[in-house]
């Protein structure tokens, strides 16, 4: 097995890509990412790690914009991950300078899937150790969009998903709990997903809603209040469920 | 004969363009909007060869949009007069962009400036700014009437006097004018004045 995994281009006999699967496992060890699609609104959450006291947090934005419409959060190598978003961002301007309309989210998705999965088929170069969520509004039609990319290269539309460390008990309880939402119900919803794996706060949160109007990163405030408000829900579900069984 | 210009005011900068899109004798149109916005506080009057204008001021546009994207603020008016000189200059030995250009824009910390770039890269920042035969009128008329901090209303009076200059005196006058002004509220479309309807 060892020597099939030292060059990308070479299959090992019984069908894989152990480059490929190395750069998954690197976006299994990355930091949570979530992404919810409702009706009028998309939310990208991000774990954000607090040890570090001395950074600038500022510096370190974990959701970017692609373009005025278009969103993206990702878990893996964040230095793969400058290099896939500037190449996206200088294709969206470049796909709106050619043929004067903004990139579909399913286009730019298209793109920077097709990116990585060059990254898999070239000589002495190694896949991008990252995977993707990207989030807009097709500028069209007007339908939010949740899209999720992979090293391999792979993509495919969401209602809602996650990636990164502990990306399956997250997907288990959104494969649960997920129901249409809009607004402030889905802004939730992902938070309470990101919450079953990382500790609770505002500072180890990273949030960012993508509406028609664009997106807008929740400040910490913001986000400790809805923390607030699904601690105390939890709490009375909680209560709930311990009360009729004291009545009988 | 196509006339562009501009000037700065107190706390806005105003640039005046004509509309019409003309082949040899034909006028193809009389509404052609040539001051591109060019982001939230940025306006680019052009005037020149028709296909190195839409495709300069277009491809300025988006890399100062890009630019915006990269580094999570937008390009001084300063920085993007500098760009676009020197992707003129770039080009001037090869295959020059034949392109006139007035600049406007308005920066908070800077407030608002005007800049004139002509096609063989010359940059300057300027308070008033002309070309085309239009500017030997407009120019003139600005000359004698214009003075620092002006209003908006003494600044769109003295467009128009240069509109009307432009359109007695040059023989074959533009038929409408766009007016588009840049303050710390965004760049916007301000007014036109026609002759024609199109």
């Amino acid at each position: 097995m060892a020597r099939y995994d030292r060059a990308i281009t070479v299959f090992s006999p019984d069908g894989h890509l152990f480059q490929v699967e190395y750069a998954l496992e690197a976006v299994r060890k990355g930091n949570a990412a979530v992404g919810v699609r409702g009706t009028d609104t998309i939310v990208l959450g991000v774990e954000k790690k607090s040890t570090v006291k001395l950074q600038d947090s500022r510096s370190v934005r974990k959701i970017v914009s692609l373009d005025d419409h278009i969103a993206l959060a990702c878990a893996g190598l964040k230095a793969d991950a400058r290099v896939l978003i500037n190449k996206a961002r200088i294709e969206c301007q470049s796909h709106r300078l050619t043929v004067e309309d903004p990139v579909t989210v399913e286009y730019i998705t298209r793109y920077i899937a097709g990116l990585q999965q060059k990254y898999t088929q070239s000589g002495g170069v190694r896949p991008f150790g990252l995977s993707t969520l990207i989030v807009g509004f097709d500028p069209y039609t007007g339908v939010p969009s949740l899209y999720q990319t992979d090293p391999s290269g792979t993509f495919s539309a969401w209602k809602a998903n996650a990636t990164g460390r502990n990306s399956n008990s997250m997907r288990e309880f959104l494969e649960k709990n997920y129901k249409e939402t809009s607004g402030q119900e889905t802004i939730k919803l992902a938070i309470r997903a990101l919450l079953e794996v990382v500790e609770s706060g505002g500072k180890n949160i990273e949030v960012a809603v993508m509406t028609k109007e664009g997106l807008r990163q929740l400040e910490e405030a913001e986000i400790d209040a809805i923390v607030a408000e699904i601690e105390t829900e939890k709490a009375a579900a909680e209560a709930a469920k311990k009360g009729p069984a004291k009545e009988t | 004969m196509e006339c562009v210009f501009g000037m700065v005011g107190k706390g806005f900068a105003l640039v005046v363009a004509d509309t019409s899109a003309v082949n040899s004798i034909l006028v193809h149109k009389s509404n052609e909007d040539k001051i591109m916005i060019l982001d939230s506080h940025k306006l680019m009057g052009a005037s020149g060869e028709a296909g190195d204008r839409a495709q300069f001021t277009e491809y300025v546009q988006k890399n100062v949009s890009l630019y915006q994207f990269r580094n999570g603020i937008p390009l001084t008016t300063k920085a993007a007069a500098n760009f676009m000189r020197g992707e003129l200059a770039t080009a001037l030995r090869k295959n020059p962009y034949m392109v006139n250009i007035v600049l406007a824009g308005y920066d908070k910390e800077t407030g608002p400036s005007l800049y004139f770039i002509d096609y063989i890269a010359t940059l300057h920042k300027v308070d008033k700014a002309a070309f085309g035969y239009g500017s030997y009128f407009s120019l003139a008329m600005m000359d004698r009437h214009y003075h620092p901090d002006m209003t908006v209303e003494e600044a769109i009076k003295l467009a128009e006097q240069c509109i009307e200059e432009i359109r007695s005196r040059l023989v074959v006058a533009p038929q409408n004018f766009v007016i588009k002004i840049v303050d710390k509220d965004g760049a916007r479309e301000h007014s036109w004045r026609r002759t024609t309807k199109d």
